[in-house]
């Protein structure tokens, strides 16, 4: 059964259809990609999975349980973390404490516990500490602990990110275009990281990406969205000779050009 | 000039000498203190002495050695020379709790609350009502009370009012929360701002239909706590009186009984406030404070954080609500002016909005600025007025002077020019927030 299941799900602003009847599901530890031209849907997708919006209608099915109507930390609950397409750290906190709010669901202490300063809180944070400097390194991230997140340079600020999402132990993991402004070198970097989150972790993965070579070197599944609309899905080989992918991206005439040359 | 004074300081911050500075500034205040009781310059200089024990490096049993000296000893004693130095830090440590909780709400969680001084007022009329004899006066006009009134509830009753004072805040807080935190940023500023001012105008209306506040008059007079028994009384009578000089009267006792009550709340308060800031909670609202959609995103509840925050803040302004009322015997709805929200508002960005030791110092300079620097140059000023001084070269006559003048009314305009300047020059405060930093044990380079 799919982890992630969605029917039908359809998001407007106004007269505006930004997701017409998306039928969508993602496998349990797979890699998955959602591409599409700008303006495609893809992140008001995205969106509409993690609560931020509530579609108008349709269902989302994750595990056993169904999205709809919950707000986004709920979702968060659930066991679904995401990564932003504009990088969105909390830039004044320093890098460790970012990835220590990443595990707020997990951490139990309350009020009591806090200001009392019981055995359970210092052990916690100790244990919260120790996991964040494993995820730290899991992602790249050196000597940089005590830094503010603000004040590093943008690759790191992603693998931040990354390590964030990865602090709530969840089982599905949606990017947002997560190599987005990186040199080739950094988003080789990043498709290596993504196999070890998926192969070590067991995380599922679900990501919106522009760039085509990662794309097509990592995703095992893709779906192609324009105009709010589903218009492919299959595996990299079968999207490169999609001819309405083709068309969706390069436009008709361009395309038809293209099955000439071809 | 500058790096002068920084090579200087450098210098005088290795080795034994931040003690020596820290004993000679505490030393030479306090005997020309009790000498001179009124002097303002000397109390200024005993009151660096915390200053110069928190920034400068010493060993740690000294600062806490040299602190516990000035707080129980030292200023108790003068203080009963000169009741006004309890005042003056009694208030300290009022606004210094009250800019502590706003700091959560503003600093930490980011909410801009400009009603905050509603939360101080439901603290203080909780104690006012039920510890003066206001119930028994429900039915009788405003001013028309009856002479043979009772005191609704015995004094001891204080201790538990402080704590209800801090529920009833922290509830108020939250039915406060629960509709407005639907609005952000300016919004949220105006929506509280405007409950500030309801708050206000209920305790100023509530004599009809039932005189609940006793309406503009305000009520008094509310009981204070009573004093340690006799026995104790005694005790420090003992000792007190050959070293004050003369009788300690049960008074002076009050002041000095409050000044340790409002210290004991201020000590607790700063040990919350720090141990919330560090901690799951703490974190979240700073998350919240710099990103709402990542920090919920995280899986965090934000209305349930955002009325922690309100409640907490809320608290410190309750607890010491029902402290104030009982110091003051007396509270009307004048007290809770939207000024005061506004000058605890200044007080949290002059110390540095999120750094407890910040607000701190906001509260204790912009206290001892109104209540004391601004004062005393008023009475200069009037003193000058009244004396045939001139002016030089311009030859005007101090005593054409206008009463206008009058330093103790430039308060708003104080305000107004630190919340100017510091936006400009310091947005992030004169002691700005820094993140604590953690033993990661990773090799630097």
């Amino acid at each position: 059964m799919a982890l992630l299941q969605t029917n039908n799900v359809v998001k407007r602003f106004g007269g505006l259809i930004a997701v017409n009847k998306m039928t969508f599901s993602v496998d349990a530890g797979k890699i998955v990609s959602i591409i599409g031209p700008n303006g495609a849907g893809k992140t008001t997708f995205f969106n509409t999975l993690t609560g931020i919006y509530t579609p108008e209608e349709g269902q989302i099915q994750f595990k056993d349980h169904s999205l709809i109507g919950l707000r986004p930390d709920q979702v968060a609950a659930t066991g679904i973390a995401r990564t932003f397409q504009n990088i969105r750290l909390f830039g004044s906190m320093t890098v460790l404490e970012n990835i220590l709010v990443g595990m707020h669901i997990q951490l139990k202490q309350n009020a009591v516990d806090t200001i009392f300063r019981s055995k359970k809180f210092h052990e916690e944070e100790k244990d919260a500490e120790q996991r964040a400097k494993e995820l730290m390194a899991f992602v790249g991230l050196k000597n940089v602990g005590n830094e503010l997140a603000r004040n590093l340079p943008y690759g790191g600020q992603r693998r931040i990110e990354i390590a964030r999402a990865l602090a709530a132990t969840p089982t599905l993991l949606l990017l947002d275009e997560p190599t987005a402004g990186m040199n080739p070198n950094e988003s080789e970097d990043a498709i290596k990281l993504f196999r070890r989150i998926r192969d070590e972790k067991g995380i599922t993965i679900l990501m919106i990406e522009h760039d085509m070579r990662v794309v097509m070197g990592i995703s095992e599944h893709i779906s192609v969205m324009d105009y709010g609309e589903k218009i492919a899905e299959g595996s990299p080989a079968e999207i490169r000779s999609n001819q309405r992918v083709i068309e969706a991206y390069l436009g008709r005439g361009a395309a038809v050009a293209h099955e000439q040359k071809a | 000039m500058k790096t002068l004074f920084s090579d200087l300081y450098k210098k005088a911050n290795t080795g034994f000498w931040p003690i020596v500075i820290a004993f000679v500034f505490m030393i030479v205040g306090t005997v020309t203190l009790f000498q001179n009781p009124r002097s303002l310059g000397s109390f200024l200089v005993l009151m660096t002495t915390p200053v110069i024990l928190y920034f400068m490096k010493m060993p740690m049993k000294i600062k806490v050695f040299i602190g516990l000296l000035i707080v129980v000893i030292i200023l108790p004693v003068i203080g009963i020379k000169n009741i006004f130095i309890l005042e003056v830090i009694f208030q300290m440590a009022v606004f210094a709790a009250l800019a502590l909780g706003l700091n959560i709400v503003i600093g930490m969680a980011g909410l801009l609350d400009l009603g905050y001084v509603a939360f101080y007022a439901v603290g203080a009329y909780a104690w006012a009502i039920f510890g003066s004899k206001q119930m028994s006066l429900l039915y009788s006009i405003p001013g028309a009370a009856p002479a043979n009134a009772e005191f609704f509830l015995d004094a001891r009753w204080f201790w538990l009012f402080l704590f209800l004072g801090i529920g009833l805040a922290a509830l108020t807080g939250i039915l406060l929360g629960l509709p407005v935190l639907r609005v952000k940023g300016d919004y949220l500023a105006i929506v509280t701002l405007g409950f500030g001012e309801v708050i206000r105008v209920l305790a100023l209306n509530l004599d009809k239909p039932i005189n609940l506040t006793n309406g503009p008059q305000g009520i008094t007079p509310i009981q204070r706590p009573p004093l340690p028994p006799e026995g104790v009384l005694m005790f420090f009578r003992s000792f007190l009186e050959p070293l004050v000089g003369h009788e300690v009267s049960d008074a002076e006792f009050y002041n000095v009984m409050f000044y340790f009550l409002a210290l004991i709340i201020i000590a607790i308060v700063i040990v919350v406030a720090t141990r919330l800031e560090d901690s799951r909670i703490g974190r979240a609202w700073t998350a919240i404070r710099e990103d709402e959609t990542a920090a919920i995103a995280m899986g965090i509840p934000l209305v349930k954080m955002k009325l922690a925050a309100f409640a907490a803040g809320a608290s410190f302004a309750g607890a010491m609500g029902a402290l104030y009322a009982a110091n003051r015997t007396f509270v009307s709805p004048e007290t809770f002016s939207f000024q005061v929200s506004i000058g605890v508002l200044t007080m949290v960005i002059l110390g540095g909005l999120g750094s407890i030791p910040g607000v701190i110092f906001g509260a204790s300079a912009v206290t001892l600025l109104n209540i004391q620097i601004l004062q005393n140059l008023s009475l200069y000023l009037s003193d000058l007025r009244q004396s045939d001084a001139v002016i030089p070269i311009i030859n005007f006559a101090w005593k054409d002077l206008s009463n206008q003048l009058d330093p103790a009314k430039y308060q708003k305009l104080v305000f107004g020019i630190i919340l100017i300047l510091m936006m400009i020059f310091r947005p992030s405060g004169l002691i700005p927030a820094e993140r604590r930093q953690r033993e990661l044990g990773e090799e630097k380079e």
